[in-house]
C-alpha cells in the first residue's frame, strides 16, 4: 500500500503547477487548464484521504468538483469564444479595459 | 298720558344710523361707485346723509318730548384697568342740535355737489374722481357725527381726527394741481399745512383728555361733570390746565389764533368741501368742545375770559384781513374764521345758546355764500370755456371739449396741446380772482340774489338770520365785558364793509375781464340748494328770537347745559350795530361802487390806508412771521437732527464707525483663524488624507488578471500559514 504522504506530494506538486500556471501564462486557455490542474490536485486529495480514512464523503466531493469543473469549463470556453471574437486575441494582459 | 304707556325715546335705538347711513353710503359708493354712474353716485351719497338728517330729526323729536339726556351704549371699545372707554351715544339737545346742523346742511352741500363736481372733474379732467370725492363726503359726515354724538372725550376725539383725516383729503383732492389747475404741489401743501398746524391743536386736545383721566378717571361726560366742583376746590390748577389745553384744541379745529393760518389755505379744496367742511361744520367743531365742556369752563372764570379774549381777537384780525383779499374763497375764509371768532368769544363769555344760535345761523348763510361762490367760479370757468373754444355758442359743455381743454391746461408743461390753443388763453386765468369779475349781476341772476340773501345775512342786518345771532353774542359782550364787545362790534362792522366790497367788485359794476362778460349761470341741481339755504339764512333767526315767549333755542339748549334767561333785545346794541353795518356798506358803496373798479386798477381804499391796507393785502405777514420762527425752527431743528445727528452721528459714526467696523472685526476674526484655519484645516486634512490613501490603492488595480491572482494566491497563503502556525 503506497503511503498517503506520497498522493499529498503529488496533490501538492499538481497545484503548485497549477497556480504557477495560472501566474506565469497569458494565455487564457492555458490558465484555464492550469485552474483544472488545481482542482484535479484537489481531486487527489481528496480520494486519497477518503481512502485513509475509509469514508466515502471525499468521494462525493470529487463528483461534484468534477461537475463544478464541467459547469466552470462550458461557461469559461463560451467566455473565451466571445472575448476572442471581440478583442481577436485570448491574451489575459490585453483584458485591462476596467483598470482604473 | 299715552306717550308715558311706549318708550320715552322710542327712537333712541335708531341713534348709531347716524354714523352707519353714511358709512354705507361710501361704502357702496366705494364697491360699487364705477358701476352706479355720477347721477347714481351722487344719489346714494346725499340719500346716506339725507337718512342721516332724518335720524337726527327722529332724535330731535325724542329730545323734545324727553329732554333729559339719553345714551346708547354700542360696544366696549378699551378697558383697561380703570380706564373704561366705549363707544356710547349720548343724545341731548346739543348733540341733536349739532346732528341736525352737520346732516341738514351736509345733505344740501351733497347735492350742491352733485352738480359742481360733475364740472369740476372735466375741467380739471379727471372724471374717475367723481366718486372719490363722494366717498371722503360721506366720511366727513359718519366721522363729523361720531365726534357730535359721543359721549366721552375720547369718542370725540376719533371724530374729531377722523373729520381731520377728511378735511385733509379733500383740502388735497386736486393733490397733483394748485388751484389754478397747473401742475405743482400747492395743494397737497396746503393739505399737509392744515394737517399739521391742527395736529398741534389736537395735542392740546389729546393734553386734556389724558387730564381728564387722570384726575377724573374718566373720559365719559356724566363721570367728569359731577365732580368738577370738588376737582376744583381741592386742585384748582387742574382745572385751569384742562381748560387752556382744551382751548389749544379749539384754537387748531376752529381756526383762532394764532393756528388759524391753516384755514386760508383749505380753501384748495373743491367749493363744497369749503362749504361743508371749512364753514359750516367742521370748523365749528371747536365751538362744540367748548360748549359740550360748559360745566368745566363755567367753574373757571380766568380760563372763560382768556377764551372770549382770544375769540374775539381773532374775530377783528380775520376781518381786517379778509378786508384786503381779492380772491373770492379766501373773503369768505377770512369771514369764517372771523365769525368763528364771534362764536368762541360767544361761548368764552359763558353765553353757549348765543355760541350755539351763531354757529346754526353761520352754518346757514357760510355755507350759502360758499357754494354761491363755487357757483360763481363754475360760471367764470364756464365763460373762461366759452372763449377758449372760439365764439360760436356752447352752452352745453360737451364732454370732449371739456376734456380737450382741460388736457391743454394740465399738461401745458408736456406742450403737446400748445398748439391747439391760442397764446391769449394759454396763459392761466384765475376764475376766483374778483378782480377779473364784475357785472355778474345780469350774466348769472339767480347766483347774485342768492349772494346777496348771505351777504345781508352775514353782514348782521335785520330780519336776516345773522342779525339775530351775532346781536345776541353781542348783547351777551356787552355785559360781561366791554373789551370783548367793542372788539367784535369792530368786525362785525369790518364784516359789513368786505362783504359790501365783495359784492360791489363780483356783481356790480362793468365786467373788468372778457371772460366775466361769458360768464353763465348755474343748473338747478346747484342753485336748488342754495335757494334751501338761502330760505334758511333769512328764517333762520325764528330759532331764537329774542322777545318775550321765543327763546327757542336757548330754552332747548338750556335742557343740556342749565336753564338760562333769554335776554331781551337791546335796542341800543342792535341799534349800534346795524347802523355801523349800513355805515360799513355805505362805505364799500362808496369806495367801490361810485366809481366801479376799472381793470387793472388799484384797490381804492389803498389811497386812505396806505401801509395799513397792504397790511390786511398781505394777511400781515403772519404765514411769514410762521416762515421766519416755527418753520425756520424746525427746519433748522430737522436739518441738524437729519445732518447732525442722523447721518453724521449715526450713520457716519456709528453704524458705519462703530458697529460696522466691529462687525468686519469680528467677522474677519471668525473667517481667518477660525474657519479657514480650524475648520478648512480639519476638513482638508481628512480629504487629503483619503485622497493620497486612495492614490496608493489604486495603484493595485492595474488590470492585470495574473496580478490579481497572485495576490489571491498570496492572500492565500498568509491566512493558511496563519491558520497553521498559531
Amino acid at each position: 500500500m503506497t503511503p498517503i504522504n506520497l498522493y499529498i506530494i503529488l496533490s501538492a506538486i499538481l497545484f503548485i503547477l497549477g497556480a504557477v500556471g495560472v501566474l506565469i501564462r497569458r494565455n487564457a486557455l492555458v490558465i484555464f487548464m492550469s485552474i483544472e490542474l488545481m482542482l484535479n490536485a484537489a481531486n487527489l486529495a481528496f480520494v486519497a484521504f477518503a481512502r485513509l480514512y475509509q469514508n466515502l464523503h471525499g468521494q462525493i466531493f470529487v463528483f461534484f468538483i468534477m461537475t463544478v469543473a464541467a459547469a466552470e469549463v462550458a461557461v469559461g470556453l463560451a467566455l473565451i469564444v466571445a472575448i476572442f471574437k471581440s478583442k481577436h486575441s485570448i491574451d489575459v494582459d490585453q483584458l485591462n479595459s476596467l483598470k482604473g | 298720558m299715552f306717550s308715558e304707556a311706549i318708550s320715552p325715546t322710542p327712537f333712541l335705538a335708531l341713534v348709531p344710523w347716524i354714523v352707519f347711513a353714511p358709512v354705507a353710503g361710501l361704502l357702496i359708493n366705494l364697491i360699487f361707485g364705477k358701476y352706479l354712474g355720477e347721477k347714481g353716485v351722487g344719489a346714494v351719497a346725499s340719500l346716506a346723509t339725507g337718512s342721516a338728517f332724518v335720524v337726527a330729526l327722529l332724535q330731535a323729536y325724542s329730545v323734545s318730548i324727553h329732554p333729559e339726556a339719553q345714551t346708547l351704549h354700542l360696544l366696549d371699545w378699551i378697558h383697561i384697568g380703570d380706564l373704561a372707554i366705549d363707544w356710547t351715544f349720548r343724545v341731548d339737545s346739543l348733540s341733536a342740535t349739532m346732528m341736525l346742523v352737520v346732516s341738514g346742511v351736509g345733505t344740501l352741500i351733497h347735492i350742491y355737489a352733485i352738480g359742481y363736481m360733475h364740472e369740476d372733474v372735466r375741467f380739471k379732467n379727471d372724471v374717475g374722481r367723481f366718486t372719490r370725492f363722494f366717498v371722503y363726503l360721506n366720511m366727513f359726515i359718519a366721522a363729523m357725527m361720531i365726534l357730535v354724538s359721543g359721549n366721552s372725550y375720547m369718542m370725540l376725539f376719533v371724530g374729531w381726527e377722523g373729520v381731520g383725516l377728511c378735511s385733509f383729503l379733500l383740502i388735497g383732492f386736486w393733490y397733483e394741481m394748485d388751484i389754478l389747475a397747473r401742475p405743482s404741489w400747492a395743494n397737497s401743501d396746503a393739505a399737509k399745512k392744515a394737517f399739521i398746524v391742527n395736529r398741534v391743536g389736537d395735542f392740546g386736545f389729546l393734553i386734556a383728555a389724558f387730564l381728564f383721566f387722570w384726575f377724573f378717571h374718566s373720559t365719559d361726560f356724566d363721570k367728569i361733570f359731577p365732580q368738577v366742583a370738588d376737582i376744583w376746590k381741592t386742585s384748582p390748577w387742574v382745572i385751569t390746565a384742562i381748560t387752556l389745553s382744551i382751548l389749544v384744541g379749539v384754537t387748531g379745529k376752529s381756526a383762532q389764533l394764532p393756528l388759524y393760518i391753516w384755514l386760508p389755505d383749505a380753501m384748495a379744496g373743491p367749493t363744497p368741501v369749503s362749504a361743508l367742511i371749512h364753514a359750516a361744520t367742521m370748523v365749528t367743531a371747536g365751538v362744540y368742545l367748548v360748549t359740550r365742556s360748559a360745566p368745566v369752563f363755567n367753574i373757571s372764570p380766568n380760563t372763560q375770559m382768556i377764551v372770549a379774549t382770544v375769540g374775539a381777537l381773532t374775530a377783528l384780525f380775520a376781518a381786517t384781513i379778509a378786508v384786503g383779499q381779492y380772491d373770492i374763497k379766501k373773503v369768505l375764509a377770512y369771514s369764517t374764521i372771523s365769525q368763528l371768532g364771534f362764536m368762541v368769544a360767544a361761548v368764552g363769555l359763558g353765553a353757549y345758546p348765543a355760541g350755539m344760535f351763531h354757529l346754526i345761523t353761520h352754518a346757514f348763510f357760510k355755507a350759502l355764500l360758499f357754494l354761491s361762490a363755487g357757483s360763481v367760479i363754475l360760471g367764470m370757468e364756464r365763460g373762461h370755456h366759452h372763449l377758449a373754444h372760439g365764439h360760436g355758442h356752447d352752452d352745453s359743455h360737451s364732454k370732449k371739449k371739456a376734456k380737450d381743454k382741460h388736457n391743454g391746461h394740465h399738461d401745458a408743461h408736456t406742450a403737446s396741446h400748445e398748439e391747439a390753443h391760442s397764446t391769449e388763453h394759454e396763459e392761466v386765468f384765475d376764475p376766483g380772482d374778483m378782480r377779473n369779475m364784475g357785472g355778474l349781476r345780469t350774466k348769472m341772476p339767480v347766483t347774485f340774489w342768492l349772494y346777496m340773501i348771505g351777504t345781508i345775512a352775514l353782514a348782521g342786518l335785520p330780519p336776516f338770520a345773522g342779525f339775530w345771532s351775532k346781536d345776541e353774542i353781542l348783547l351777551d359782550a356787552s355785559k360781561h365785558s366791554p373789551f370783548v364787545y367793542w372788539l367784535l362790534t369792530a368786525a362785525a362792522f369790518l364784516t359789513a364793509f368786505y362783504m359790501g366790497r365783495q359784492v360791489w367788485m363780483v356783481f356790480f359794476g362793468k365786467p373788468r375781464h372778457e371772460v366775466a362778460e361769458h360768464a353763465e349761470e348755474s343748473p338747478l341741481v346747484m342753485t336748488i340748494p342754495l335757494m334751501v339755504l338761502a330760505a334758511l339764512s333769512i328764517l333762520g333767526g325764528g330759532l331764537n328770537l329774542p322777545f318775550e315767549g321765543f327763546h327757542n333755542l336757548t330754552m332747548w339748549l338750556g335742557h343740556t347745559l342749565g336753564e338760562v334767561e333769554g335776554e331781551p333785545l337791546n335796542l341800543t346794541v342792535a341799534g349800534i350795530s346795524t347802523v355801523l353795518a349800513l355805515i360799513a356798506i355805505g362805505l364799500s358803496y362808496v369806495l367801490y361802487l361810485r366809481k366801479p373798479l376799472e381793470a387793472g386798477q388799484p384797490d381804492p381804499l389803498k389811497k386812505f390806508l396806505g401801509p395799513i391796507f397792504v397790511g390786511m393785502e398781505n394777511k400781515w405777514w403772519v404765514d411769514e412771521i410762521y416762515g421766519f420762527t416755527v418753520v425756520r425752527l424746525l427746519e433748522g431743528s430737522a436739518h441738524f437732527l437729519a445732518q447732525n445727528l442722523d447721518w453724521d452721528f449715526w450713520h457716519e459714526w456709528f453704524h458705519d464707525g462703530v458697529l460696522l467696523r466691529s462687525f468686519v472685526g469680528f467677522t474677519r476674526f471668525l473667517a481667518d483663524p477660525i474657519d479657514r484655519g480650524v475648520i478648512d484645516g480639519v476638513s482638508y486634512f481628512l480629504s487629503d488624507m483619503i485622497k493620497d490613501s486612495s492614490e496608493s490603492l489604486r495603484k493595485l488595480q492595474n488590470g492585470f488578471v495574473r496580478s490579481y491572482a497572485l495576490s489571491v494566491l498570496v492572500g492565500v497563503v498568509v491566512i493558511v500559514g496563519y491558520l497553521l502556525l498559531k
